[in-house]
C-alpha cells in the first residue's frame, strides 16, 4: 500500500470539488445530493453539511445510493457480500440532483448509479462529483467536478480513506484483489 | 441488526461472503449464513416501497418453480419476489402433467434444468427431495417446503420478523403452539431459532408434540396457560384439518379451548407480546379473529417480510456460485 495523498491533499481536493459544485448550484430546484455507498456516502455528507451551513435558504435532501443489484459484473463475481438498502426518502422528480462518488475508473458505477436512480424519479439536472478521477473509462461517461485528477497505473486500486469510516484520511494505491 | 458496527467493516476487508449454491433448509445454514439472509433481505424490503417495486439484479434469469404439493401463497410469494428482481418465472405444478405419467423428481428437475433455467424453487411432498436435487443439479435449489420436513423461507420470515419487531432473537422466550408433529414451519422454526439463541418452548395435546422433539433443543409443554407469562412471541400454527382422522385430538372446541389464543390468554402475557400464524388461519380455532387483528398480531407483516425473505434467497443463490 503507498499513499499517494496526504491528509492535507485529501482536504484541499475535497475544497476544490467543493467550490466548483458551489460555483454551478441552482437558484430555484430542491437540491438532492446523493452518496453512493460506501464513501461516496461519507462524501456527501460532509458536502450536505457545508453546504447546509453555506446556504442555509437552499433547499437540501440528501440520499445513499446502493448500486449492487444494478451493477452489470454480478454474475462475474465470486461470492456474494451484503447488500446494503438505497435510503431515498424523498421525491427526485425535478430535483438538481448531484451525484457523488469516491473514485471513478471505468464508470461503470456511474452508469449503474444512473439506471437505478431513474427507478426513483426523474431528476431535472443529475451532475457527478467525485474526489478522484483516476482515468480509465471504459463507458462513455465524464465527471462534472472532480477534486483532483491523478494518473493511476492500471491493474492498481485507487483506494481513498476517510475519518468517518477508517479512522484516517488519505488516498493509497494498493494491488487489486 | 448492529447496523452501525457492520456498516463500517467494508466488503473487501474479510466480512462475510456468501457461497452457498442451496437454501433447502435451515439445518444445513450456519448462524452468520442465516443473519447474512435476513440483513439481505433488510435491503430488499426498501425495493418493495419505492414506486417502480423492481431491481435488475436477476434480469434475464429464468426461476423455475416446481411445486410437487399445491401451494397458493408461498407460490405467489416467490413468483413475486422473482419478478421483482426482474427475473422470468416457468411454473410447474405436478397436477395434470408428467408427473401423473410417472416421470420420477428427478427426471421432471433434470429436464426443467435442461431447458437452461438458473434457480429451481421446490416444493415436494417427500422429506429430503430438495436436498436431492440440490446433490444431483448443479442449478441452486430453494426448497419452498418438503412434506413435514422444513420450510426454510417461512422459518427465515419468521425469524425476521421477530427481529424487525423485537430487535433481537438471542435470549427471547419463543412458543410454537400446535401440531407440532407435522409441521415443517415449526421445524424449521425451532432450529433457526435455536442457532441464533432463542429458547423455544412447543405446547400441544400429547397426540401432536413426541416427546423425541425436545433433542432439537427445545421444551415441551401440554399447557398453554403455564407458559403465557414468560413468553415474548408466540407462533399458533394452523390446525390441519386434511391431515387428521378424528383421533388426534377429541373435539375441535376442546383443542380450542385448551389450545386457542384468545383475549383472556393474551391478557395474561407480557404487554408487547408478539402474536404470529403462519397462514391460513383457521379463526376460532386456534386463535380468536380478536387477537388474529389485534394490536399484537404482526401476520400480515410476516407476508410482507416473506417477499423481501425470498428475493434475498433468490439472489443469494443465484449470486453465491457460478
Amino acid at each position: 500500500m503507498k499513499r499517494i495523498l496526504t491528509a492535507k491533499q485529501v482536504t484541499s481536493a475535497m475544497g476544490t470539488l467543493y467550490r466548483s459544485v458551489v460555483a454551478q448550484l441552482p437558484d430555484d430546484s430542491t437540491l438532492a445530493v446523493i452518496g453512493i455507498r460506501t464513501r461516496g456516502k461519507t462524501l456527501a455528507d460532509r458536502i450536505v453539511r457545508r453546504l447546509r451551513e453555506d446556504h442555509p435558504a437552499l433547499h437540501i435532501e440528501f440520499g445513499v445510493l446502493d448500486i449492487t443489484f444494478y451493477r452489470d459484473d454480478l454474475s462475474r463475481r465470486r461470492g456474494v457480500p451484503l447488500v446494503r438498502a438505497t435510503e431515498i426518502d424523498f421525491n427526485l422528480d425535478d430535483t438538481w440532483t448531484l451525484l457523488v462518488d469516491d473514485v471513478m475508473e471505468t464508470g461503470r458505477s456511474i452508469r449503474a448509479a444512473l439506471d437505478a436512480l431513474h427507478d426513483f424519479g426523474r431528476p431535472k439536472v443529475i451532475r457527478l462529483a467525485v474526489l478522484i478521477d483516476r482515468g480509465g473509462r471504459e463507458v462513455p461517461i465524464s465527471a462534472d467536478f472532480v477534486g483532483k485528477t491523478i494518473k493511476a497505473p492500471q491493474g492498481k486500486r485507487i483506494q481513498v480513506r476517510l475519518k468517518e469510516k477508517d479512522g484516517e484520511e488519505g488516498v493509497f494505491i494498493i494491488p487489486k484483489p | 441488526m448492529a447496523k452501525k458496527a457492520s456498516s463500517s467493516s467494508p466488503s473487501h476487508s474479510g466480512a462475510f461472503v456468501w457461497t452457498r449454491k442451496d437454501i433447502v433448509g435451515l439445518d444445513e445454514l450456519s448462524a452468520r449464513e442465516i443473519v447474512h439472509i435476513l440483513d439481505t433481505a433488510e435491503s430488499f424490503k426498501e425495493v418493495s416501497t419505492r414506486s417502480i417495486k423492481k431491481v435488475p439484479a436477476l434480469r434475464g434469469k429464468v426461476v423455475a418453480l416446481l411445486f410437487f404439493e399445491d401451494s397458493t401463497r408461498t407460490r405467489m410469494s416467490f413468483e413475486l419476489a422473482a419478478s421483482r428482481l426482474s427475473a422470468d418465472t416457468i411454473l410447474f405444478s405436478s397436477r395434470g402433467s408428467s408427473v401423473a405419467k410417472g416421470e420420477t423428481t428427478l427426471d421432471t428437475a433434470r429436464n426443467i434444468e435442461a431447458m437452461g433455467v438458473d434457480v429451481l424453487v421446490i416444493r415436494h411432498k417427500q422429506p429430503g427431495a430438495p436436498h436431492m436435487l440440490a446433490r444431483k443439479l448443479r442449478t441452486p435449489v430453494i426448497s419452498a417446503g418438503d412434506g413435514p420436513h422444513e420450510h426454510p423461507t417461512q422459518a427465515l420470515l419468521d425469524i425476521f420478523t421477530i427481529r424487525q419487531k423485537l430487535g433481537r432473537i438471542e435470549g427471547l422466550k419463543v412458543a410454537i403452539v400446535g401440531d407440532i408433529a407435522h409441521s415443517r414451519v415449526a421445524r424449521s422454526n425451532i432450529i433457526g431459532l435455536r442457532k441464533l439463541g432463542a429458547e423455544v418452548t412447543v405446547i400441544g395435546p400429547p397426540t401432536l408434540v413426541p416427546s423425541a422433539i425436545a433433542a432439537m433443543g427445545c421444551r415441551i409443554s401440554h399447557n398453554l396457560d403455564d407458559v403465557l407469562g414468560e413468553v415474548d412471541v408466540i407462533n399458533m400454527l394452523r390446525i390441519q384439518f386434511e391431515r387428521f382422522g378424528s383421533n388426534q385430538f377429541p373435539s375441535l372446541r376442546e383443542y380450542s379451548r385448551l389450545y386457542g389464543l384468545n383475549a383472556e390468554r393474551v391478557a395474561m402475557c407480557k404487554k408487547n407480546l408478539l402474536v404470529m400464524h403462519p397462514g391460513p388461519i383457521n379463526r376460532g380455532v386456534e386463535i380468536t379473529s380478536e387477537i388474529a387483528d389485534g394490536p399484537n398480531s404482526c401476520i400480515l407483516q410476516q407476508v410482507t417480510n416473506g417477499l423481501a425473505i425470498r428475493m434475498a434467497a433468490l439472489y443469494l443463490v443465484s449470486q453465491g456460485k457460478e
